[in-house]
């Protein structure tokens, strides 16, 4: 696959504190990436360095090859061919939908432009507002006027800056989805910023988990939940816990509700400390590893329930008073207190040594 | 979801038919005597009515000899005049304010957040000020040119002279442009760098940009800060006044008081306010399109960074501006103040103070304590009635003051008649003029024309007060006064003491209403002002603009630290 997007070591600063440090990733032609993080993780900025609203003071970005941000050079935001989805949209109020869209052909001839309007219109089902003005549209509306927009002239590459923040839950399911459908059809390749995962896990084919200005790890959302690089990857995608373990050998560890055998950590190299013998590890168990079974042995005390519909997220308080959450079909309805009968089925070991971060 | 949370809503509030009483109940109002709230906007509105009424309808009475001659011989020339004026000051404040707002919303340049809030100070000058300070230093006999003569010999024949209408266009421009200014900077500060960012990811330049994205956007902010000005410039009497540029105003004021033709001031003023009236039409447009293109305000982009003459010509730009508008005006009548300040700082001086203070108080007394019951009055009994008869109220702001000044006078001196003729019939007695020429008259006229500029703070206060914060007031067992002094009062008291600091400033400076309504004998600063300028007597005039323009930075600081916070 041809690499379209590269950052190398971007840095940039706000005064004295360093919001982007030393970033780097690489982005494949036509694919969706994402930058997933908590807010003031620098990843909008991260968006801003790309589109040229922000300097970078240290490393490069390429596109195609061609350096457009370093130290020494700056191409302007309107020669670098990106275009961007505002958060709060930024439709031009003066101007209909049809005339927003068309606002980035300038250079088109006339009946290319109003052939590629009514493309445009029809890629995300606003043929029959054409003529309203953005006050007159919902949220919804508005932001596929906003995709438009700034897809209308075949962007090199298209940046979506927390594009469904604006919306309210019940639609940004659907239409994350549906953005996602019209960025394939279009054949884009594409960057969102989001702090919420059910969205990136929607759109995204690649996901950058952010902290602190650098990218924790670079994966696919199922790595991301199941392989962990690090602490804050494994808590702040999906639920879980940290139980302590001990290392019986170099694929088996041993925690309080059994042992489990398996894949060792994918980043674990040779070489590494973490699963030598007789080591005490913290294993991370998600809720979908603990299952719960009337006939088994172990039985945990029910701290708090939370229904979800089809299941049951239950915290449980372990007989050694640790505690661990599990997810149970709902029909297992059990009361606070009662104690329910749990059994250990992990597919995957997730285990970092009790010093690293 | 709504049907869920209207019971609760309803808790305390709704009566026994279901419908919801009013936010707020006085202990001593019943709910029959609440029904009377929406008598006073509309009361309030007539007395608007009634001077418009007079005058427009002076349009279709016949007129006097005096119209006729008027008509014949001057009005073309007011007609042109006003054209001209109304046309160049319109496109100066334009080009003025916009660029002014752009530069220092949007572009860095050495100085800019000085400039910010200082290009606002020149609201701090009446117009009239700024006319006789620069008549004083530019005209013939004044220091520039005598000063230049004694350099160049005496052909100054290169020297515009500022006896023109240029002259006043530009005294004008320095005066006004501040209200495009402030509504242009705010919209280029809310709008213009996020959708300038938009219109650069879609490959235009930043020029580009401002000239398709950034103006158009703001146009209706433009164009509502230029009507204002224009409105001002209508309505202008002092200035025009000070350079003899006869507009409608000097007019009316010269058919009644020099030519004692009240018909022909009230004819003259019915063209005024017709033209005045399609103005009103135009702002309230340019005023319901801004509610459609407002936009929250998103995240700050970086300024725009200019090379280096060009920040520096930007720096130029802005200190000229201040320079002529305020700066110059102000240290010209300190040196005149201060020349003229042991011979003139006298018991009378004292008296035109008194005068001015004691005017203002009693206006503000009255304007606040009626915007007050007005807002009330709106919270109370909203309805089409009621919203239509604040809309009119308010529209007394854009009334000239000459206008006004006739279309009071006019009934009250027939209420005058017919009080002393009844006085005659029933008691046999003499009592002369009643209402005429007392303040009372003054004080009706001013509360018309700066109703709405005590009103809009108020009303804004009030809405921040929300139905849910009475509830919740409510729902803690306050009601009645305890909530009108625990809740209401401390929310509204930024707001009344916003529109008291602007009403009182403005009638400060107010001069035809004051000059032509006054008793006799009442003379304040500004009056004051209007009779040394027209003898031509700059230095004497100093003193009293000096207390004016100190008045003026008043709410003008208060102003800027509450835009601080």
């Amino acid at each position: 696959m041809k690499t379209l997007l590269e950052l190398s070591a971007i840095r940039h600063a706000y005064g004295q504190q360093r919001v982007v440090n030393d970033l780097s990733l690489t982005l494949g032609k036509g694919i969706i990436g994402c930058l997933l993080g908590p807010s003031g993780c620098g990843k909008t900025t991260v968006l801003r360095c790309i589109a040229g609203f922000e300097p970078v003071s240290a490393g490069k970005i390429l596109l195609n090859g061609t350096v457009l941000s370093s130290s020494s050079v700056m191409t302007p935001p309107e020669r670098r061919h990106i275009g961007m989805v505002f958060q709060d949209y930024a439709l031009f109020p003066h101007l209909s939908v049809v005339d927003n869209i068309g606002f980035g052909l300038h250079s088109m001839q006339k009946g290319e432009r109003s052939a590629r309007i009514a493309e445009m219109l029809k890629t995300v089902g606003l043929a029959d507002s054409a003529k309203k003005y953005p006050h007159q549209l919902s949220g919804g509306q508005q932001q596929r006027v906003a995709l438009a927009r700034a897809l209308a002239p075949r962007p090199e590459l298209l940046l979506l800056d927390e594009p469904f923040s604006n919306l309210d839950v019940s639609l940004r399911g659907r239409l994350s989805l549906e953005v996602r459908d019209i960025l394939k059809s279009q054949n884009a390749t594409a960057i969102l910023v989001t702090h919420d995962q059910d969205e990136a896990f929607a759109i995204a084919d690649e996901i950058g988990v952010m902290h602190h200005g650098e990218i924790q790890q670079w994966d696919t959302a199922y790595n991301l939940y199941h392989k962990p690089a690090n602490r804050f990857v494994a808590n702040f995608i999906g639920e879980g816990v940290f139980l302590p373990g001990k290392m019986l050998a170099r694929q088996q560890v041993e925690i309080e509700l059994g042992t489990l055998a398996g894949d060792i950590p994918h980043q674990c190299a040779p070489d590494c400390r973490l699963c030598q013998e007789g080591n005490v590890v913290d294993v991370l168990i998600r809720p979908d590893d603990i299952v719960h079974d009337d006939a088994s042995p172990v039985q945990a005390k029910v701290m708090q329930k939370a229904f979800r519909g089809a299941d049951i997220l239950y915290t449980l308080q372990l007989p050694g008073g640790s505690t661990a959450l599990s997810l149970v079909p709902s029909h297992h309805n059990h009361a606070i207190g009662e104690k329910i009968g749990i059994r250990l089925e992990a597919e995957h070991v997730v285990a970092f040594s009790q010093t690293a971060p | 979801m709504e049907a869920g949370t209207e019971p609760e809503k309803g808790i305390g509030t709704t009566d026994s038919q279901g419908t919801r009483k009013g936010f707020f109940s006085l202990p001593t109002l019943s709910r029959h005597a609440s029904r009377g709230w929406r008598l006073i906007p509309l009361l309030v509105a007539a007395l608007v009515l009634i001077p418009v009424g007079t005058v427009v309808s002076s349009l279709f009475t016949p007129a006097g000899e005096v119209w006729q001659h008027l008509a014949e011989t001057t009005l073309p020339d007011l007609l042109a005049n006003t054209f001209w004026l109304a046309l160049g000051v319109l496109a100066g404040v334009t080009l003025l304010g916009v660029s002014l707002a752009w530069f220092t919303a949007v572009c860095e340049f050495p100085g800019r957040q000085f400039f910010s809030w200082a290009l606002l100070l020149p609201f701090a000058m009446p117009a009239y000020v700024t006319a006789f300070v620069a008549l004083g230093l530019f005209d013939y006999i004044g220091p520039v040119q005598t000063t230049l003569r004694e350099w160049f010999g005496p052909d100054l024949f290169w020297f515009p002279n500022v006896r023109s209408r240029t002259g006043v266009i530009i005294v004008m421009i320095l005066a006004f442009y501040p209200y495009v200014y402030l509504l242009a900077r705010n919209a280029f500060l809310t709008q213009g760098k996020r959708s300038l960012e938009a219109a650069q990811s879609l490959g235009l330049s930043r020029t580009q940009g401002f000239f398709k994205v950034a103006l158009p956007m703001a146009r209706p902010w433009i164009a509502g800060g230029a009507m204002l000005a224009l409105m001002e410039t209508l309505a202008d009497f002092g200035t025009v006044a000070v350079f003899n540029y006869d507009t409608f105003t000097t007019a009316i004021y010269k058919a009644w008081f020099a030519m004692f033709s009240l018909p022909a001031a009230s004819q003259l003023a019915s063209l005024l306010i017709v033209i005045v009236f399609a103005m009103i039409i135009l702002e309230q447009q340019f005023r319901s399109q801004m509610r459609y293109a407002e936009i929250r305000q998103s995240a700050r982009a970086h300024l725009i960074t200019l090379s280096g003459w060009q920040k520096w010509g930007v720096t130029g730009f802005a200190s000229a501006t201040l320079f002529f508008a305020f700066l110059l005006p102000v240290a010209q009548l300190g040196i005149w103040a201060t020349r003229v300040f042991a011979r003139d700082f006298d018991q009378r001086y004292l008296e035109f103070l008194w005068h001015s203070l004691l005017l203002s108080g009693f206006a503000v007394l009255l304007t606040c304590s009626v915007a007050l019951l007005m807002v009330y009055a709106a919270r109370r009994q909203p309805g089409r009635a009621t919203r239509a008869a604040v809309r009119i109220s308010t529209l007394g702001y854009a009334l000239p003051g000459t206008v006004l000044a006739v279309g009071i006078f006019i009934p009250i001196a027939w209420l005058d008649n017919q009080l002393s003729e009844m006085a005659m019939q029933l008691f046999h007695m003499e009592t002369g003029l009643l209402i005429q020429g007392t303040l009372a008259t003054m004080l009706i006229a001013y509360m018309t024309r700066f109703l709405a500029v005590s009103y809009s703070p108020i009303d804004s206060a009030m809405q921040r007060i929300t139905s849910s914060i009475d509830e919740a007031a409510m729902g803690l067992g306050l009601s009645g006064w305890s909530m009108l002094r625990r809740i209401h009062l401390p929310m509204l008291r930024s707001g009344v003491f916003t529109a008291a600091t602007l009403v009182f400033v403005d009638v400060m400076k107010e001069m035809p209403i004051t000059l032509m309504t006054r008793p006799f004998g009442w003379d304040t600063l500004a009056v004051r002002i209007f009779e040394m300028t027209s003898e031509g007597e700059w230095e004497q005039a100093a003193l009293p603009a000096v207390a004016l323009v100190l008045a003026g930075l008043l709410p003008l600081i208060f102003f800027m630290r509450q835009s601080e916070k």
